[in-house]
């Protein structure tokens, strides 16, 4: 029932995109699946991936703009707080103004992970697993899988050391195997069970105590660590809450084929 | 005609009058220290707080939680619309569970290391606590294999019979929404096993966390005297 309400809210919003302006949705690009070594992954070891469909760009400031206009529960004065905590959108003049510094097309960040899943919802997509979201990203320019380019992976990690890369425009890092852009390089990107990562309990608490939060031990174990780059990623997923708004997190959406 | 008239008007002053006696009934507004020097103590008229010497406030305006249209706080969990299953395979929504203490735990039924542990703890809770306007609540994080009918059997296994207990299936996306809002973190490791942080959460009537006790084999004593004070408010 709550499904089919959901169709129907998607379909007003199609029918009002149709009498409005609209931002054109971004198009995706289709990311054949294959197996996958997750830092903390199955007690095998290796994951499988289905074929699906990504984002070209990240979700830029412009289109989720757009997307606040026509659902006004998250505009910035509505969002509630079990949604998005008090940094929501918090760089925008307004309930529907942009910071007159922002540029619209880079990166919308300052989303929660709530924000995130009800916008890819609504384009009827939905935000892409951690196993799903590193497959696409283990692509450089030229090869599918550069895990084990050490001129690629370097690239990723002087990316994360670059500051306020969250205000370039999207499109203007590379273009990878699959045809996505900006995988690394502009921001860090939402995805739908980040909360999977389980290197400690909760961040706050250290020591002995946290192996008590945990059902299995084979979360302790990482499996290529290596892999400082991918390291940095599942640290910072999980260190992160659903309702936090950051400023270099974002996120871009998936489907399934 | 002129006597009907009368009527009219007479019964119109009457009309105006009930209401005018609502709205007064409605005005008589209590005012409170805004340090709550003296607990709880409200008064009838505007003054100073006899301790601090502060302003009093209207009650209503300290103590009104932001809500919407639906009576719902902006951090209660009823804000979900999410469908459940529950163990007698009736669908609920979590607003349904609105107006009892809610005690919650998520588990999945084929977990032998930490799940009975945590079982234990919430039959320990149940016990300790002993009030009916309590609810205790067991959300599955393995929805593909805990049917409603798993549920079940697993509720009589598990002892864990009565109204007041509540097993739940949910769509797999749902369950992740849920988990998000305990911070609550999860991932299948094998085609049979989990790994999972091991968190008992506590909600009000108004469904807003207020309490959460983390970990295995700690003293719920803090988390008991939680429920029973939320119980009786």
């Amino acid at each position: 029932m709550s499904r089919l309400k959901y169709i129907f809210a998607c379909f007003g919003l199609l029918a009002f995109s149709l009498t409005g302006y609209s931002q054109t949705p971004t198009g995706m690009q289709p990311i054949k699946g294959g197996t996958l070594i997750p830092l903390y992954g199955l007690d095998s070891g290796k994951v499988w991936v289905d074929d699906f469909l990504l984002d070209i760009y990240p979700v830029t400031n412009e289109q989720y703009l757009d997307f606040v206009k026509k659902y006004p529960e998250w505009k910035r004065a509505n969002a509630k707080s079990i949604f998005a905590d008090g940094n929501y959108l918090s760089e925008w003049q307004s309930d529907l103004q942009l910071g007159t510094h922002m540029n619209p097309k880079s990166p919308i960040s300052n989303v929660s992970w709530f924000a995130a899943k009800a916008y890819c919802a609504c384009q009827e997509k939905r935000l892409p697993s951690v196993d799903e979201w590193e497959l696409a990203a283990r692509a450089s320019e030229t090869k599918a899988n550069a895990e084990n380019d050490s001129s690629f992976n370097t690239r990723i990690i002087e990316s994360y050391e670059t500051p306020n890369t969250y205000s370039k425009t999207v499109g203007s890092t590379y273009k990878n195997f699959w045809g996505i852009y900006d995988m690394h390089g502009l921001v860090w990107e939402w995805t739908s069970d980040f909360n999977s990562v389980l290197i400690s309990g909760e961040s706050r608490q250290d020591g002995e105590a946290d192996r008590n939060l945990f059902c299995a031990g084979a979360a302790i174990s990482a499996s290529n660590l290596r892999d400082y780059a991918a390291f940095m990623r599942y640290a910072f997923r999980g260190s992160i809450k659903a309702n936090y708004n950051i400023k270099n997190l974002g996120f871009r959406c998936a489907k399934s084929k | 005609m002129n006597t009907n008239y009368l009527k009219n008007i007479l019964s119109l002053i009457f009309l105006i009058s009930l209401f005018a006696c609502q709205t007064q009934v409605n005005s008589t507004e209590q005012y409170i220290c805004p340090m709550k020097c003296e607990d709880h103590k409200t008064y009838d008229h505007p003054g100073t707080c006899p301790v601090c010497k502060m302003d009093l406030v209207k009650v209503s305006s300290l103590e009104a939680p932001i809500l919407d249209e639906d009576g719902i706080s902006e951090e209660s969990i009823f804000n979900l619309q999410s469908e459940w299953k529950t163990q007698d395979n009736e669908s609920i929504h979590l607003t349904d569970l609105k107006g009892k203490v809610l005690v919650v735990v998520m588990i999945y039924t084929s977990c032998e290391a930490a799940c009975p542990r945590l079982v234990a703890d919430m039959r320990n809770i149940y016990s300790k606590v002993d009030d009916p306007n309590v609810d205790y609540v067991l959300v599955s994080i393995d929805p593909e294999k805990d049917t409603p009918e798993k549920l079940k059997t697993y509720a009589q296994e598990e002892h864990l019979e009565g109204d007041q207990w509540i097993l739940l299936q949910g769509k797999l996306d749902d369950v992740r929404e849920f988990s998000n809002v305990l911070s609550m973190k999860y991932k299948k490791i094998s085609p049979i096993d989990f790994s999972h942080t091991n968190i008992i959460s506590v909600f009000d009537k108004q469904g807003v966390l207020q309490h959460q006790q983390e970990g295995l084999g700690v003293s719920n004593d803090k988390l008991v005297q939680k429920v029973k004070a939320l119980s009786e408010e």
